[in-house]
């Protein structure tokens, strides 16, 4: 199985969702820099974490004008998993494939801490081996991540099953307390907090087991259908 | 910006004519005490740097330690305080791009970031709490966009740093044996600058380093650019993996004055630059401030014509700028040229080798009394002091600083911030462990115990994880060494230092002197930070959660040593006393008793003793556990003492110990083999933090009305008050 890494300047979670793809599940991992076209044989996209442009203008923004994204936007029409993390959900929404912004924490400053996650749509490529409302321990490092919709698009989100996850409580203002959501199609999705950080029981300090589920579900989506 | 008038006629003599504008400009810059060690040097050359797992290579900027299957780690120390004080985003955020680059030059990737922060009295000063606040969040932008973790450091507040801001960053990095930089050159090959553009920030940085703060000279205070640095580190690894360097060196303090004379000096060669072909950010600028410039986010590579194509193929990738600015020769000499014009042409050992001083010191006298102890009212319940210590600005819990800093990145942060020391994961399956500390209130009463102990205390935190220190690193910060009574004080915390060093058998692999560091108020108190790095071979203690009826053990004997302690000092507005003193042999036999205790599994967790007591010390385990405590201050080790000196004296050399019941016996048979004082205090019960003396309480303190202070009180100081 195929795993894109798509790694823009100023990225850096890139190399931490890499070792986990590869080494931790064994797939076949390639990094994809972000101004060559995305390879043909790819049965998933992750874009990861970091500050590509050093969040300039605001984060996501420029990237979200690169090359490979309008590639990205051609393998998600086809159903391809594709999996945003922190500055790749930022990405995901400047680029118009998932609804949303995300704006500024409530607290004005850069969060890092240990979060819970409960589970709402168990019907993604990353969440189809989690039960309903299940929780997930999971670190969150974001000054912009305060995923903002307004209450139409809420009521829509809600109705068509694409918020993905939600805080437990309030972490940082977000609307619905939301942590994630999905397109409408359910194969795009995106996430502030990092399962990359979260996998390995060495540097979980409380349960490895959940967020080890998000990658699981690739698995079993892409080993289904292939 | 210039030169003594005695080192005026010492250049005269030594290159035998007048010298140039520019050379004058470079020589200011390069003899400056922050880039030329002229004060210090000839003494710093008493710490033992040398064991058996330190690579020496010439023309580091960072220590490099061997830990083993093939892996280095490189560790530095730096600081920022003058740029700080009066800028403190950009100082501290271009503070820890600076020692970022030192670990980088070596050719390893930067893995971890700690720092030491000091400032004012933020409960009275707003002046102190506007630096504090902004020094914080450039350190987080900074080191955030970089993706490089903030893993642990300190804060500290004192009068003393009115008006000032000490910003101490110490990076580690990591990488294979094989892929460090051998420093070298040949005739022909070509000197490339590579990064940001040379800019008119931070022109004579090292100069306004040097001497007092007097005005607010912002120009001389470095723009930062984290998003350059991230290209660049990456970059520079890619060139590393490709084996497209022949040398490398960062572009620190000094600007390309230093970086230049440095790199033909370390390499025994000669550099011919012209300053037209260095990429700059204002098209009129002057060659002099083209040479003295420390805009940050710059290197200086040494490489040849056929790796110069593979090289610039790099930098088109990431988008930096990359410019041929000369060559190597062979006549020692530091050419630089304007065009075709000369206008600067001088022996590199002239420029890189300011003349040592040896500076006259006495001792200060107002360390003549000052150790004399003076006896507090006693009381027949603390509770109340200690609610109040809880709360203090130097005791309260730093998860304001570090909940801003991401200390997860890079996915090896085994122990996060907010226990002794923070643990760091390695390729080869070992750990490191690495903690700083300070402590200039007990270094004031008594520069050399002071000293010690914090070299003692960093030991203890990485102890506390089940690290042996293998590494030192010194930040050795004072005021103007001209002062007879403050270059004592240097002198006698570098003597303790090295003695500690030598005896422990822990070579210092890096450091840093500063000096200068004054306001009109007046000198800073004595300021060394010491870094400790300990590394684990198997598994570090993973801290499990204590549990109703566990134990509490203490290892160490607690002193009449309230000199210096935060109970003398924000309780009793009482600078003096006995200052703690570290006892070699009781330090070393506590050290090794505790981490046989963690090698053979026998306890929970291990928590030092320091700051604020032990009353402090029982007080995070319960809070952070969520948990009460019985603990009798008669079983406490040592010698019979008044109440307040048990709780609240900051003896060295203890550790708290958590353990189950079960293990007890067989931690008795270890302590017992290491001939330790020690004793079982108490036990974990309930939800009250209670210390009796003699059935009697002493201290009976709602652990959810301890916790909700501690964990809140720097934010609500910061924010709010």
């Amino acid at each position: 199985m195929n795993v894109g890494v798509v790694v823009f300047p100023g990225s850096n979670c890139d190399r931490d969702m890499f070792h986990v793809l590869s080494d931790v599940f064994n797939l076949n991992a390639q990094y994809c820099w972000h101004d060559q076209p995305l390879p043909e044989n790819l049965d998933a996209v992750v874009l990861p974490g970091g500050f590509s442009y050093g969040d300039r203008l605001r984060a996501g923004i420029i990237a979200a004008h690169s090359p490979i994204i309008q590639d990205v936007k051609k393998i998600a029409e086809k159903g391809i998993p594709i999996l945003g993390v922190c500055n790749g959900f930022q990405i995901l929404v400047e680029s118009g494939l998932l609804p949303g912004v995300l704006l500024k924490n409530d607290s004005l400053n850069f969060m890092c801490e240990w979060t819970n996650l409960t589970v709402e749509n168990n019907d993604t490529p990353f969440t189809n081996q989690f039960e309903l409302n299940q929780k997930i321990p999971i670190p969150i490092a974001n000054g912009e991540g305060r995923y903002y919709v307004d209450d139409e698009t809420l009521n829509k989100l809600e109705r068509k099953n694409q918020i993905v996850f939600k805080y437990d409580q309030v972490v940082n203002g977000s609307s619905n307390q939301i942590a994630g959501v999905c397109n409408e199609e359910g194969n795009v999705v995106g996430m502030m907090p990092h399962p990359e950080r979260a996998v390995e029981s060495e540097i979980n300090p409380q349960d490895n087991k959940p967020s080890s589920l998000i990658f699981e579900s690739l698995l079993k989506k892409v080993g289904v259908e292939n | 910006m210039s030169l003594e008038s005695h080192e005026l006629e010492d250049l005269k003599t030594k290159i035998g004519r007048e010298p140039t504008s520019t050379e004058l400009q470079i020589v200011a810059a390069e003899w400056s005490e922050h880039c030329s060690y002229k004060s210090s040097k000839k003494h710093l050359k008493m710490l033992p740097m040398d064991g058996p797992l330190v690579i020496n290579e010439k023309g580091y900027d960072s220590g490099v330690l061997d830990v083993g299957d093939g892996y280095v780690i490189t560790a530095h120390i730096e600081s920022h305080n003058h740029p700080s004080a009066v800028e403190p985003y950009g100082g501290a955020a271009t503070g820890v791009g600076g020692v970022i680059r030192d670990i980088l030059s070596a050719g390893t990737r930067p893995i971890a970031l700690l720092d030491g922060l000091r400032f004012g009295d933020i409960e009275k000063d707003q002046h102190a709490k506007w630096l504090f606040k902004n020094a914080v969040t450039g350190i987080a932008d900074y080191g955030n966009c970089l993706g490089i973790p903030t893993i642990g450091g300190e804060v500290e507040f004192d009068e003393c740093y009115k008006n000032y801001a000490m910003v101490d960053v110490a990076a580690i990095g990591f990488g294979k044996k094989e892929n460090l930089i051998k420093n070298h050159a040949k005739k022909g090959d070509l000197v490339v600058l590579l990064g940001g553009a040379t800019g008119r920030d931070g022109i004579g940085g090292s100069q306004f380093a040097s001497d007092s703060l007097e005005t607010e000279d912002r120009s001389a205070v470095q723009i930062p650019d984290p998003f350059i640095e991230k290209l660049i580190i990456e970059a520079i690894l890619e060139a590393r993996n490709e084996q497209l360097i022949h040398a490398m060196k960062d572009l620190g303090g000094g600007g390309l004055s230093c970086a230049v004379s440095e790199t033909a000096d370390a390499l025994d060669i000669g550099i011919e630059m012209d300053v037209e072909k260095v990429h700059t950010r204002e098209s009129d600028m002057h060659s002099d401030e083209i040479m003295i410039s420390e805009s940050q986010e710059r290197m200086l590579i040494v490489t040849d014509g056929e790796k110069l194509i593979k090289l610039r193929k790099i930098c088109e990738k990431f988008r930096i700028e990359c410019s041929v600015i000369g060559h190597v020769t062979f006549d020692n000499k530091m050419h630089v040229k304007k065009g075709e014009t000369t206008i600067a042409n001088i022996s590199t050992d002239v420029v890189a080798n300011a003349t040592l001083l040896d500076l006259p010191s006495s001792k200060p006298i107002y360390l003549e009394n000052i150790e004399s102890p003076k006896q507090f009212p006693q009381l027949s319940d603390y509770s109340e002091i200690l609610m109040k210590l809880l709360g203090s600005p130097n005791i309260a819990s730093k998860i304001w600083v570090y909940g801003q800093y991401d200390h997860e990145v890079g996915i090896r942060t085994v122990t996060k911030p907010g226990y002794d020391a923070s643990v760091l994961r390695l390729d080869n399956g070992k750990f490191l462990s690495i903690k700083i500390d300070g402590n200039p209130k007990q270094c004031y009463i008594n520069p050399r115990e002071g000293a010690i102990g914090c070299f003692e205390e960093a030991c203890r935190n990485v102890v506390c994880t089940g690290a042996k220190p293998i590494g030192m690193l010194d930040h050795l910060q004072f005021g103007n060494p001209n002062d007879p009574e403050i270059f004592w004080t240097f002198l006698e915390s570098l003597k303790g230092l090295t003695d500690f060093a030598k005896d422990f058998e822990i070579p210092c692999v890096g450091g840093k002197v500063s000096l200068y560091n004054e306001t009109s108020d007046g000198p800073i108190k004595p300021t060394p930070v010491i870094g400790v790095i300990g590394l684990i071979d198997k598994k570090p203690l993973m801290i499990q959660k204590i549990n109703s009826g566990d134990s509490l053990i203490m290892v160490g004997d607690t002193k009449d040593e309230l000199g210096g302690s935060e109970y003398s000092e924000y309780i009793h507005k009482f600078i003096g006393g006995k200052c703690p003193a570290v006892d070699f042999s009781e330090s070393k036999k506590n050290m090794n008793s505790v981490l046989d205790a963690i090698e053979n599994e026998l306890i929970k967790s291990a928590h030092d003793c320091s700051k604020g007591g032990l009353a402090i010390a029982i007080s995070e385990l319960c809070m952070i556990n969520q948990i009460g405590c019985n603990v009798s201050l008669e079983k406490i080790p040592g010698e019979k003492l008044d109440s307040d000196k048990i709780l609240f004296s900051e003896s060295h050399s203890r550790y708290l110990l958590t353990i189950e019941n079960k293990n007890l016996p067989k931690l008795e048979e270890t302590m017992k083999k290491h001939n330790v004082s020690y004793s079982l205090i108490g036990e974990f019960t309930g939800n009250s933090i209670c210390f009796t003396r003699d059935s009697k309480p002493i201290i009976d303190l709602s652990v959810d009305k301890a916790q909700n202070t501690w964990y809140n009180s720097l934010r609500e100081m910061v924010l709010h008050a």
